[in-house]
């Protein structure tokens, strides 16, 4: 129980952390926010009068309070490409999008990682898997984008399975083919994480002791090694999770959808940094919530950390 | 252990391991191919033809023409150029301050050990492309960015992996000899332990390149880095993609190029790693 309270009371601090970082970096670089909500032509009169109006010259201490204390109600600010916009606004309407393409790019890795590399334990070393390992290795050399646009010529050019750049809705047609390119990757490494996962458990004792007892490959695979492999593979998946993020940041750019990530290149692009501030922090909770969740995971799975604390 | 250098091991060692036999040839293609690519291509990089637009692969354009007429060829010996040098400047960048960050920290651990390796794990936790949109977004788009940017994310990674070796070298009786020989530290680092991480510190270098790779590539791709008409790989891919159905070429050989190069990177990295036995 202390060892939650300690690593729920480090969590909070690198959220911290991390949002004052990012807003100090932010305030030094050259080009403040009135600039750039008045844009090149302003005259210095109108841009102090706007500094005065947005409060840019408090001293950055007291800009980063005021901005954790709207944080910590919901309200990050307006944002400075969209005029009128608030940044919340902003980010509901494209989380749903991320969400939902994050959530089919996950199912995706998990249903089939785990059959593939089940399968590739039941033939290890004979062809299957040595086909399925040098595939693998020249899946994980891919980058998103170029299966991005691979996926588009495959199935949107040639077999008209989708239309590219025509996105619409919340449609699960259109955003199975980019979270396709986003799982395939991971989907590869997370084979291989599991296979390695997998062997070890094979040579453990209790794996003999079932053998002995009559237990077929099948069983003893299913039965009782695919439990144990998996414990470390919840880290590895926590890690995907992450990953999957990034990855949709490139995906959403390549198949045109209008998602978090495609929001945040615009907005860095258009030095919109409330925006970009605001998926910093998104992102950054996300990551460190999940490492928090896997460490309760971990003590609900494994018995033997629960005493340890 | 102990044994030098000399050809006859360096043969054995490549009989022993396919992996860094292929991971050499792929390496050492395209390394030829892009230091080739800037003195000689087989066209002009940038100039455009009329009357060759969108062609298909044929004999006077091995890889076809883009929507301008521009030979694919050309720009792509001349574009795995950039790519390869920005990705070896960072894995420099990151490799030497790395190693000097992780070797100082695990050699005198204490307290600015704690703090470093706390930051590290935060920031190893991040998904790098991720992080490499942020440096970019605070610095600015371009080629130099690019190359701080990704340089300043491998920081991290190199410094753990030096750090964990100093630490498991630190009290040996070899170290602890020197200790009391009166050698100083930084010597000791220098000459007694670091030389024995080296075949680490490679394994981590060809990792990092191939990140880098994938990092500048989608950079690029972002139009975040390498700025046009500077042809670069990642950029390619970005001009193919609205020309996907007329000229799928002008997409698939930068896009195998790329992958042939991670792949032999990658290849040489995990031979290493068998190599070394770990």
């Amino acid at each position: 129980m202390q060892a939650i309270v300690k690593k729920l009371f480090s969590l909070i601090l690198t959220v911290l952390v991390i949002s004052f970082l990012t807003f100090i970096i932010f305030s030094i670089i050259p080009g403040n926010a009135a600039l750039a909500k008045l844009g090149v032509d302003a005259s210095p009169e109108q841009i102090a009068a706007m500094e005065e109006k947005l409060q840019l010259n408090d001293p950055v201490i007291i800009r980063y309070g005021r901005w954790l204390f709207g944080a910590l109600r919901g309200d990050f600010g307006e944002s400075l490409q969209y005029s009128g916009v608030t940044v919340g606004e902003l980010l509901g309407s494209r989380l749903p999008v991320t969400m939902v393409l994050a959530g089919i790019s996950f199912l995706l890795i998990v249903l089939l990682s785990v059959p593939v590399a089940l399968f590739c334990v039941k033939f290890r070393d004979r062809l299957p898997d040595r086909i399925l390992t040098v595939l693998g290795q020249v899946m994980m050399a891919v980058p998103a984008f170029f299966l991005g646009i691979l996926i588009t010529y495959i199935f949107g050019l040639l077999l008209r399975a989708f239309r590219p750049g025509a996105y619409e809705g919340l449609s699960l047609r259109y955003l199975f083919f980019p979270a396709l390119s986003i799982a395939i990757p991971k989907i590869a490494m997370t084979v291989r994480f599991l296979k390695s996962s997998v062997r070890g458990e094979l040579s453990q004792d209790y794996v003999r002791t079932a053998r002995a007892h009559g237990a077929s490959e099948d069983q003893v695979l299913k039965n009782h090694v695919l439990r144990n492999a998996l414990i470390p593979v919840i880290t590895f998946l926590a890690l995907v999770i992450g990953e999957i993020l990034a990855g949709s940041i490139v995906a959403e750019q390549v198949f045109s959808v209008p998602g978090l990530g495609r929001l945040l290149i615009t907005s860095i692009s258009a030095r919109d940094y409330p925006v970009v501030q605001a998926i910093v922090m998104y992102i950054t909770t996300v990551v460190v919530s999940l490492d928090f969740l896997v460490d309760l995971l971990y003590r609900l799975v494994d018995p033997r950390l629960r005493r340890g604390g | 252990m102990k044994k030098s250098w000399t050809f006859a091991r360096i043969r054995e060692f490549l009989r022993l391991n396919p992996k860094i036999l292929i991971g050499l040839i792929l390496v050492s293609f395209f390394a030829v191919m892009s230091l080739i690519g800037q003195f000689w291509t087989p066209y002009i990089v940038t100039r455009m033809d009329a009357s060759s637009v969108s062609e298909a692969p044929s004999l006077l354009h091995w890889m076809g023409t883009d929507n301008f007429g521009r030979d694919v060829l050309s720009r792509v010996m001349n574009g795995s150029g950039i790519t390869i040098l920005v990705a070896l400047i960072t894995v420099l960048i990151g490799g030497i301050i790395g190693t000097m960050i992780g070797a100082l920290t695990g050699y005198f651990g204490g307290i600015v050990d704690e703090i470093i390796m706390r930051l590290n794990d935060i920031l190893l936790s991040f998904p790098s492309v991720l992080l490499a949109l942020l440096l970019i977004s605070f610095l600015g788009p371009g080629t130099i960015n690019v190359v701080l940017a990704l340089g300043i994310l491998f920081i991290p990674s190199f410094a753990r992996m030096v750090r964990s070796e100093v630490i498991r070298y630190r009290d040996r009786d070899f170290v602890r000899n020197a200790r009391l020989q009166g050698i100083r530290p930084l010597r000791i680092i220098l000459i007694h332990i670091l030389p024995n991480a080296r075949i680490s510190i490679l394994t981590a270098a060809a990792i990092g390149f191939n990140n880098a790779v994938l990092a500048e590539a989608s950079m690029s791709y972002l139009g975040l880095g390498v700025q046009p008409p500077t042809p670069s790989l990642g950029r390619m891919l970005f001009e193919a993609q609205s020309f996907l159905l007329n000229c799928p070429w002008y997409a698939i050989f930068p896009g195998i190029t790329i992958i042939l190069m991670i792949l032999g990177a990658a290849l040489l990295s995990e031979g290493f790693k068998e190599v070394s036995g770990a």
